[in-house]
Formats: structure tokens, C-alpha cells, sequence
């Protein structure tokens, strides 16, 4: 089969039968880290060719055409350019939290990237309270970045900084609340807990609220990514690169990097809670229907669901204009806030009753 | 695409056929033995960086509006990876000098250049920026930013025709391509290594006095 | 004319009428100030512009005045100041608001201080600019020196103004522009949505503005004082330079200004072809406004869309004329080629293409929430504060303010074709943002009646080899993209102007920045910025 928790399962056995238990494990993490650190660069890499080639379709454009075949090897030329750009020093600034700043986002992305569920017992990161641990690490990188505002001594970062601030804190309260709506449907905190749950049917048919906290949670995650109609942190026209203006070279592709890769992150764990993550598509009753669809290997499935997703993301992102920060933070407040409060009510009226 | 013949008394037809003309150089140069080897890490990071050469958006008049339309659907210079314009110099690799630079405008352009890390190459577009132009006899305009800036390519034209700003690109991604990272030119002048900074009054630091103020930055 | 005459001598025994034009009037410096009022109260609301001209023995400073209600009506009021070394004229500020930026034009320019004026800093050259350069001794010779310092970029700048104190002695005051402790962010001047290198010190308070401090002169080019030295075809080429955007409009004034000066009579098919050029380049001018604004709200999808059609009419002019952005086409006596025999069809097929396009802005940009949420009801500019600031143009019929110069006085053909005046009058952003598309439709209505008619004949008139303009001062008006420009000559009958002046709609637009966005936030600054479209090399020139 093309499944790849076979195949870990035989590293795991092969090493065991081999090296002490001590040695696995160790083997097994360093593995492990280098496989997360290697699929995120990936991951980062395709949607930067994505997000470039979807965008000039939408322009009327070709987009990257010469660089390789089709344009395919233009985020590595990127990545070979921005890795060997100097790194500006700044002279007056606070040089450790400049630094600081730059891990924290690329950590609360990473760590919420672990908690992803890639296909079937293929999961970084799995414990009981899953879904806190994933809106308390994707936080960091808010700290992040109003530290990278505030420390590279310059007054339109800081105001991107200030604005990230107020937006990124305000939509974790939706994109909370409209996760916990699901973990009440689910009846588990456990992310893998909350796919087994949706082994019948998705969240997305087992109750109409769902609906709604999806719609919601898409909102708010975009919103969370820093992408347009919400870009105002970065706000080009505005504030020409928002809170990273002083970062060069490698720091910036960071910073770069982090954004996609949130946006993927956003669009997989919408997958899992609402999509049912890595499980094929079911209908009760037909079975000869499941069985076919139960041949498409998981990790097809999950990907095939988060980047239709972000497909939707780079929709919005292209054909929106951006918002201002009263009219934001209105929405979120007076809109989003109160409609995912009370459809969290409604949905456990939906759970008791139904 | 075949040149016609044209009718320009100091060009020959055959200049303007020529477009590999470096590359043939540094070709004759190792045949000769001098030793312009291009090391495979530096044909990689020099393709790497020909085709991700991130423009800063800055325009000061009408080349300005040209430099878009190369941008836009028509001539799209993201087909060369171009287009991820950045407003930050910090981020930009090339800086399109597109219109006049006057005398009020040239520190903010050689800060501008100033703020932008290695490497970095400057196009200047347009008849105002190679010499200055219909502009050349104002009191207020700088004959060329050569004055002010290193330049790697020069468009001429009032404005440039798209075409001939694409054209500019692939002529940059020529001479990048020849570039060496691990050694640098010896002719500093010919490089685009120039340490400049200004003091907090803007007056320009000299060599020695830049040497200095670091080590005081660092003692803070 | 005889009644405002009689109104204005009643006020001031000095004025006295000039007897070669029929508009003006000349005044004592004395009794400047009385005379404005009393036309002001009389309705001459609207300054158009306002220079300076050098005469060696004395220093001029001519006003254009018109009424709002009436603008057919135009008043030319001249004064001047024997004191060459040190001019010092009562300030008309306080009447015109318009009159502000063009007085320190004038200090920059001439060194003509003005009383009782509350800014007297330098407009477009740097504070420590040496002399006034278009003073006729003043050594045009492009010297050396590059300067390698970086200035005003400080927000404590000092702002001179002269007064009179009580004795009626002259004193200079000084202030500073922003307060000690104001966060002052610089807007520019190379900044992604300032339209060109203007420099904006924006004082926030949060996200909210404050005070704005526009700073021009970052691509200020000497042009005026480039074509006192040039010969009228060799002007030609630098009008399309300064609002590349409607260079053949202007190119177009200018050559009107020569045309009606020297008595030359412009073929039909020159002038037609004229009004086709001139429309064409509107809706590239107003395509090109309305794609930036929207790429100044975050929507670059729109701005792509924009410059795609754009490049349609670029095609129709490199076919006919050979360029591009600049166009190059007209001449003195008509036009420089006739068209391309595909002219015709081109703009045919062109009209239908671009009414199909607008009803997909409308569907992209206009209709979407966000965007309508964000222009309606901001950015509010009252009827009455568009003509103190002389804001004609689209952002002036924004306002509701009927100020359309093709309607007033019709040139070319356009007393020939059928067409209305898009007012609104709301005066918020959404109508500035409206009325453009609207006025994009209008412009094709006006193609779509003249290319079929363009007629037979000549299309360009003979003029003589030399072009010698007769002695006097001549003044024309055009509708350009951005409002009222018009061309200021004053000749003495040499080969090349004596004094030229350019009136800049761009420039007054940039003056209603502040009023505007008191009390709006960053992200409006740029909406409004983008909505009043200016075009920076217009304003420095």
C-alpha cells in the first residue's frame, strides 16, 4: 500500500530490532525533526510557486515561466538568492529580541505545523488537550512578531506591529471558539481523537453548525495568516513591509516562509476538524462507494482537502481589497465574536437533543 | 527574434544582434587561461540569483508608469521571477532608477541604495538617469546617477519602451550569471562594493570615521 | 467685465484697466488685499493661478481669478513691486486658500516674500538652496555639486512668516511645524502610493492623522526655466514630460496658446483628430488613476486589470504617432503625421471592448463590500472647500461643482460633440472613485461621435519656419485628466517665452490632503491620495 505509517512502522521495527531502546528513540526524534524540518521547507516551497503561478492566472499573467520547466524551479532560485543575502545590521535597535522575534514566529509555526495529522497514525504531536496545545503554540507567533515591530526601531513597524497585535489577538477568539464548537461535536480534545470521530461521516454533514464554525474558522485563520483582505500588519501601500521592513536576507525568507506555511497550517487543521482530515470521503449506506474511495491512499486525501483550501485562501487573497483596522476589528468583535458564541450554544443544544 | 537592419549612424546592426557579448568574453578569457573559472557552487547560486532578482518598487516620474506596464499583464516580468516587487530596500535586490533624479532626490536615492544589502545591482532607465537627458541643461537635475550610484545596466530611451526594460532584465541576468561570490573583484570600483554611511546628521562617513563609529555603536 | 471694473475702482483709485487685453487689471500693491475682498465678496471665489514674472526693473505677480457659479467669467489682476532685491507683497491666503501653495511657488521661485503669509518655507527647492532661479541674472548653468545630505526629514523644522507689528515695521516670526512631542511618520518620498517622490510628514495620533505637511520638489526639473531658453517646437517636448499621464493634453494647451497667439487656424481634421487623441488619453489617464487607487486599497488584481486595458491605447498611439507613454503627436498648426489608415477601425473595436471591461470593474471592485465599506462616507470634501482650494477637475464635479472646461469654453471640437458633465455631489471618496469610470464612459460617447466624421483635408496648418509668438500675454485653458490646467506666456515676440507657467491641477489636489484627512486613519490617507490622483512631476515641474 501506499501508506506511510507502514513504512514507519518498519523503520521502527528494523531499528529496534537492532539498537538498544535509547538509541531508537534518539534515532527515531532526530529522524523525525529532520522529516518535519524537511516536509515544512517543502511544503513552504510549493505554495510559494503555487501562490505565484495562481495569482498571475488570476492577473492575466503567465507568472514564473523561465526558470526551469514551466516555472517549476522558481522557489528554489528564490530560496538559493535569499540565502546568500546579507543579513543588514542595524546600528540602534535591540539586536537579541530583532533575533528573538524571528525564532518565535518561525517555532509557533513550526510547533503548530507538528500538530498536523498528515495521513492515517502519521501525527507530530498528539495529546489529549490537542486543540489548546494548537491555539496556545500558534500565539507565539504573535509575540513574535510585536517584538519584531517594536525592535527594529523604526515607526512603521512598529504601527504594523501595534496593528498585527490587535488583529492576530482578536481572531484567535473566533477561531477558538469555532474549534471548541467542533470538540464539542467530537466529545474529544485529542486532534486524532477528533479524525477517528469522523470516520462515518465529516463534521462538516453531521450538523449544520459545523457550517457556520467552518466559515468562521476560515475567516478568522485567514485572517490569523496575515494574507489580504487582512494583510494590514504588512499593508504594502500602507506601511511598505509592515513590521518586517528591516529584515534582510535570510531573516526576511523566515519571515517569508512563516507566512506561507501558516496558511498551510490554518488549511490543515481546518481539514482535520471540519473535513475529516486524512479520512476518504463517506456515505453512510453506500459501502461500494467507501470501498473506492478507501483505495485513495490518506495522505492524498488530507493534502488533496488543505490545499483546496488554501486554493480558497489564495481566492479571497487575490480579488479582495484590504480592510481598514476599525472596520476589522469591527468584524470580528461585533460579527464573528458574537455569532460563533452562540453557535457554540446551539451546537451543544445540537449535541443533547440530537 | 531577427533585428532588421537600422538606420543608426554611430550603432552598427550587429551591436545590437549581440547580446551574449559577455559571455563570449569570459569564454575568450579562459581560453586564454585566465582563470574566470566559474565554480559550480557559483553557477548555482548565480542562477539562484538571475532568476529571483526582486525589484524595488521606486519611480520618480514617467519611467515610473513604463516600469509598471512592465509589471502588468501585457509584458509580466514575473515570466522571469521578477515580480515580487519589494517596498523594502532592505529586501530588494535591483533598483530600477526610472525617471529624473534631481538634486533634492539624490541623497534619498544614494541612501536608498545605501539601505539595500549585498548584492545589489542598479538599472538606470531612461535618458534622465544615464546622462540626464531632455533635462540635461536644468539646474536642478543630476546628469546621470552614475554620479551617485555604481550602474549595472543602462536603458536609454524617453521612456524606455517595455520591451527595452525586459531586455535591460536579461541583459542583468547575463551579468549575473558571470558573477564569482567566494572571490571578490579586485577593482573595487567595478564591483558594486561601496561602503557608505551617513551620520546622524547626514553628512557622509569617511572610511576612517566609519571604522570608528562602529566600534562606539558597539560599545553602546 | 465694466461693472466688476467699476466694483473694483470704487474699492482702489490705483486700478487701473490694461488697455491690450480685455481682462485686466492692474492694482497698487497698496490696495492688493482690499481689491481681492471686495472680489471675493463680488463671487470671484475661484483662484485660478497665481505667478510671478520677472521684468528686471520690477517683480510682477499676475491672478487669474473666476467665479465658481460662472466660470466663463475671468479676471486677470496684476500687481507689482519695484523693491527687486528685497519684494515684499501682501498675501492673498487668507482670501483664496488655493493661494498658499502658489505664493510659496512664487517665494521659491522669485524670492517674493509674502506679509502676513503663515508659511514662508521654500516649496520645491531645499532650505539651503542658494538663490531664486527663475529670476531673469539667476545662472541657469547646471553646477557640480551633488548634495549628499538628506533634508527635511526633520519634523521640528522651522517654518518662517513675516508680519507687521504694531508700529508697521516688518518682523519675521518663526514656529515649528509639528510639536516637540508628535509621533511624525514621512510618508515618501519613495513610498509605494505617494504617486511619484512626494514627501508627506504625516503627524498620527494611534492610527488617526493628525496633520498633514505636504513636501514637494523631489523631482522638481526646472522646466519652466529650461523653455524660457528654448524655442516654442522644442517646448513641446518637455509639456508631455511633466503629467505624463495627459501629456497630450497639455501638449495641447500650449499649442493652442501659440496657435491663438500667432492668429493661426488649425485644420478640421487636425482639430478632430486633436479630440480623439485627447479622449483616448483621458480614459488611459483615468484607467490608470482608477487601477493605482485600487492597488492603493490592496487590490493589485484590479491594478492588473486596469493596465491591461491601458495597453490598448497604447497600441492605437505608437500605430499613429510612434510613442507610447508620450505620444508626441501634435505640433504647432495641427498634428505631426496623419493617422494610420487602421486608426479608425482600432478605435472602433476598442469602444465596445471597453464597455464590456468597465462592467467588470464594477463587478470586481466597485460592488465589493469591502471596497464600498471603506469609500463611502470617507474622505469628505464640501462643495465650497473645492473651490477655496481651486480643486477643479473630477475630484471638483465630486463635490458637485460644475467647473468642466470642455463645457465652459469648448475647444478644439468639443462645442461639436455631445456629451454631459458627470457631477456628483456627494464629495466623499466613492464619488471621486465614480465619477472617473463615469467620465470614462463620457470620453468614449465623445470617440464614438467624432471617428466617423473626422473630415477630409489637411492636417496640419502652414506655419511659418521660425516661430515667433507676438508681444503679450496669453493664457489657455484645457480640461486635462486632473482638472484645470492652463498655460501662462508672456512674449516679446522672440523665438522663445519670456516667462511660461504651467497651472497645475495636481498641485492644488495635493493642498487638499490636509483639510481632507483630518481625522481619518493611515489607510485612508492612501484611499483619498490615490482618489485625487495627482501626478507628482506635474506639481515640481
Amino acid at each position: 500500500m501506499l501508506e506511510v505509517g507502514g513504512i514507519l512502522s518498519w523503520i521502527h521495527e528494523a531499528l529496534s530490532s537492532a539498537c538498544p531502546e535509547w538509541l531508537t528513540l534518539l534515532i527515531e526524534y532526530v529522524l523525525i525533526g529532520v522529516g518535519f524540518l524537511a516536509l515544512y521547507a517543502l511544503i513552504a516551497l510549493i505554495l510559494i510557486l503555487l501562490e505565484r503561478k495562481i495569482c498571475a492566472y488570476y492577473q492575466c499573467r503567465l507568472g514564473p515561466m523561465r526558470a526551469g520547466f514551466w516555472g517549476l524551479l522558481q522557489p528554489l532560485a528564490d530560496m538559493f538568492k535569499i540565502l546568500m543575502k546579507e543579513i543588514i545590521p542595524l546600528l540602534k535597535n535591540d539586536k537579541f529580541l530583532f533575533f528573538t522575534a524571528l525564532f518565535l514566529v518561525i517555532m509557533g509555526s513550526l510547533c503548530t505545523f507538528g500538530a498536523l495529522e498528515f495521513s492515517k497514525d502519521l501525527i507530530g504531536i498528539d495529546f489529549n488537550v490537542g486543540v489548546f496545545y494548537v491555539l496556545a503554540i500558534s500565539s507565539l507567533g504573535v509575540l513574535g512578531i510585536l517584538l519584531a515591530g517594536w525592535s527594529s526601531n523604526n515607526k512603521y513597524t512598529m504601527i504594523g506591529a501595534m496593528r498585527a497585535g490587535a488583529q492576530l489577538v482578536s481572531y484567535e477568539l473566533s477561531s477558538g471558539l469555532s474549534l471548541l464548537a467542533i470538540v464539542i461535536l467530537g466529545g474529544t480534545m485529542q486532534l486524532s481523537g477528533l479524525i477517528e470521530a469522523q470516520s462515518e461521516l465529516w463534521f462538516l454533514f453531521q450538523s449544520p453548525f459545523t457550517w457556520i464554525a467552518m466559515v468562521i474558522y476560515l475567516i478568522a485563520g485567514h485572517a490569523e495568516t496575515n494574507r489580504g483582505p487582512f494583510d494590514l500588519p504588512e499593508a504594502e501601500s500602507e506601511l511598505t513591509a509592515g513590521y518586517h521592513i528591516e529584515y534582510s536576507g535570510i531573516t526576511f525568507g523566515l519571515f517569508y516562509v512563516g507566512e506561507y506555511v501558516n496558511m498551510f497550517t490554518i488549511a490543515g487543521i481546518g481539514t482535520m476538524v471540519f473535513l475529516g482530515g486524512w479520512q476518504p470521503l463517506h456515505i453512510p449506506g453506500a459501502d461500494a462507494f467507501n470501498e473506492i474511495m478507501n483505495m485513495i491512499p490518506t495522505w492524498l486525501w488530507f493534502f488533496a482537502k488543505a490545499f483546496a483550501l488554501v486554493m480558497l485562501s489564495l481566492w479571497v487573497r487575490w480579488s479582495f481589497p484590504r480592510l481598514r483596522i476599525d472596520q476589522l476589528l469591527h468584524l470580528e468583535w461585533k460579527i464573528l465574536m458574537p455569532i460563533s458564541l452562540l453557535n457554540m450554544l446551539l451546537m451543544a443544544l445540537w449535541v443533547a437533543y440530537f | 527574434m531577427e533585428v532588421k537592419d537600422i538606420k543608426i549612424k554611430s550603432m552598427k546592426t550587429e551591436d545590437f544582434r549581440d547580446n551574449e557579448s559577455l559571455q563570449k568574453y569570459i569564454d575568450e578569457l579562459e581560453k586564454g587561461g585566465v582563470g574566470i573559472k566559474v565554480a559550480p557552487l557559483d553557477k548555482v547560486i548565480n542562477w539562484g540569483r538571475s532568476y529571483s532578482v526582486w525589484p524595488l518598487t521606486f519611480a520618480t516620474s514617467c519611467c515610473g508608469i513604463e516600469f509598471m506596464c512592465v509589471a502588468a499583464a501585457r509584458h509580466d516580468f514575473a515570466r522571469f521571477g521578477f515580480e515580487v516587487t519589494r517596498n523594502s530596500p532592505r529586501q530588494a535586490d535591483v533598483i530600477f532608477v526610472s525617471g529624473t533624479i534631481t538634486k533634492k532626490m539624490a541623497p534619498v536615492l544614494r541612501r536608498l541604495y545605501d539601505e539595500m544589502s549585498e548584492p545589489k545591482y542598479v538599472i538606470a532607465v531612461g535618458g534622465c538617469t544615464v546622462s540626464g537627458g531632455p533635462f540635461k541643461s536644468s539646474y536642478h537635475v543630476v546628469e546621470g546617477v552614475d554620479k551617485i550610484i555604481p550602474v549595472d545596466v543602462y536603458v536609454p530611451g524617453c521612456p524606455p519602451r517595455p520591451e527595452a526594460m525586459l531586455y535591460a532584465m536579461m541583459q542583468l541576468q547575463r551579468k549575473i550569471r558571470v558573477e564569482s561570490i567566494f572571490k571578490m573583484p579586485k577593482n573595487p570600483e567595478k564591483g558594486s562594493v561601496i561602503l557608505s554611511k551617513y551620520n546622524s546628521d547626514g553628512t557622509l562617513v569617511t572610511p576612517e570615521s566609519e571604522t570608528k563609529q562602529i566600534v562606539e555603536g558597539g560599545a553602546e | 467685465m465694466e461693472k466688476t471694473l467699476k466694483m473694483i475702482q470704487s474699492v482702489s483709485s490705483s486700478c487701473t484697466k490694461i488697455e491690450a487685453a480685455d481682462v485686466m487689471v492692474s492694482v497698487d500693491k497698496k490696495d492688493l488685499h482690499k481689491v481681492c475682498e471686495a472680489l471675493y465678496k463680488d463671487g470671484w471665489d475661484y483662484l485660478i493661478n497665481l505667478n510671478a514674472i520677472d521684468n528686471v526693473e520690477n517683480i510682477e505677480i499676475v491672478y487669474h481669478i473666476s467665479k465658481s457659479a460662472d466660470m466663463e467669467k475671468f479676471l486677470v489682476l496684476k500687481t507689482n513691486t519695484t523693491d527687486v532685491e528685497n519684494p515684499i507683497i501682501e498675501t492673498v491666503s487668507d482670501i483664496w486658500k488655493s493661494a498658499n501653495l502658489y505664493e510659496r511657488e512664487a517665494y521659491d521661485f522669485f524670492g517674493v516674500r509674502f506679509l502676513n503669509h503663515p508659511d514662508m518655507r521654500r516649496l520645491f527647492l531645499r532650505p539651503d538652496w542658494v538663490g531664486y532661479p527663475l529670476r531673469k541674472n539667476y545662472d541657469n548653468t547646471p553646477n557640480e555639486g551633488i548634495p549628499s545630505k538628506v533634508h527635511d526629514m526633520d519634523a521640528c523644522e522651522d517654518v518662517p512668516s513675516i508680519t507687521l507689528d504694531r508700529h508697521g515695521e516688518i518682523v519675521e516670526n518663526h514656529t515649528n511645524l509639528f510639536g516637540r512631542n508628535e509621533y511624525v511618520v514621512n510618508f515618501g518620498p519613495q513610498h509605494p502610493s505617494t504617486h511619484g517622490v512626494l514627501h508627506l510628514r504625516v503627524s498620527l495620533d494611534g492610527e488617526m492623522i493628525k496633520k498633514i505637511d505636504p513636501n514637494f520638489g523631489y523631482i522638481h526639473r526646472g522646466i519652466e526655466k529650461m523653455m524660457e531658453s528654448m524655442t516654442y517646437p522644442q517646448m513641446l517636448y518637455l509639456t508631455e514630460r511633466f503629467d505624463y499621464l495627459c501629456g497630450s493634453m497639455n501638449r495641447h494647451a500650449l499649442c493652442m496658446c501659440v496657435e491663438k497667439a500667432m492668429g493661426i487656424e488649425i485644420p478640421k481634421r487636425a482639430e478632430y483628430i486633436r479630440t480623439i487623441f485627447d479622449e483616448l488619453n483621458r480614459i488611459a489617464s483615468h484607467l490608470l488613476g482608477w487601477a493605482c487607487m485600487c492597488n492603493d486599497m490592496g487590490s493589485i488584481t484590479a491594478f492588473i486589470y486596469g493596465m491591461r486595458d491601458r495597453e490598448k491605447i497604447m497600441d492605437i498611439f505608437q500605430e499613429t504617432a510612434g510613442g507610447r507613454l508620450m505620444v508626441n503627436y501634435y505640433v504647432i498648426g495641427g498634428v505631426a503625421q496623419d493617422i494610420h489608415p487602421n486608426f479608425v477601425n482600432r478605435v472602433k473595436e476598442f469602444i465596445p471592448y471597453l464597455r464590456k471591461m468597465i462592467k467588470e470593474y464594477h463587478t470586481l471592485f466597485t460592488g465589493n463590500p469591502i471596497a464600498r465599506g471603506r469609500m463611502i462616507n470617507c474622505g469628505f470634501l464640501k462643495k465650497e472647500d473645492a473651490v477655496a482650494l481651486g480643486m477643479s477637475g473630477p475630484n471638483g464635479r465630486a463635490s458637485g461643482w460644475h467647473c468642466d472646461v470642455r463645457k465652459i469654453a469648448p475647444y478644439a471640437a468639443y462645442s461639436e460633440v455631445d456629451f454631459k458633465e458627470i457631477l456628483h455631489d456627494g464629495g466623499d471618496t466613492i464619488d471621486r472613485y465614480m465619477i472617473r469610470l463615469e467620465e470614462i464612459e463620457e470620453s468614449l460617447k465623445i470617440i464614438e461621435q467624432l471617428i466617423d466624421k473626422i473630415p477630409e483635408g489637411d492636417f496640419r496648418a502652414k506655419v511659418p519656419a521660425i516661430v515667433k509668438v507676438p508681444e503679450g500675454e496669453y493664457y489657455q485653458r484645457v480640461e486635462n485628466a486632473r482638472g484645470d490646467f492652463g498655460v501662462y506666456l508672456k512674449s516679446t515676440g522672440d523665438k522663445s517665452p519670456y516667462r511660461i507657467h504651467f497651472r497645475s491641477p495636481s498641485l492644488v489636489a495635493v493642498s487638499g490632503l490636509d483639510p481632507i484627512c483630518k481625522d481619518t486613519k493611515i489607510a485612508d490617507l492612501i484611499m483619498i491620495g490615490g482618489s485625487l490622483d495627482y501626478v507628482i512631476p506635474c506639481i515640481d515641474r
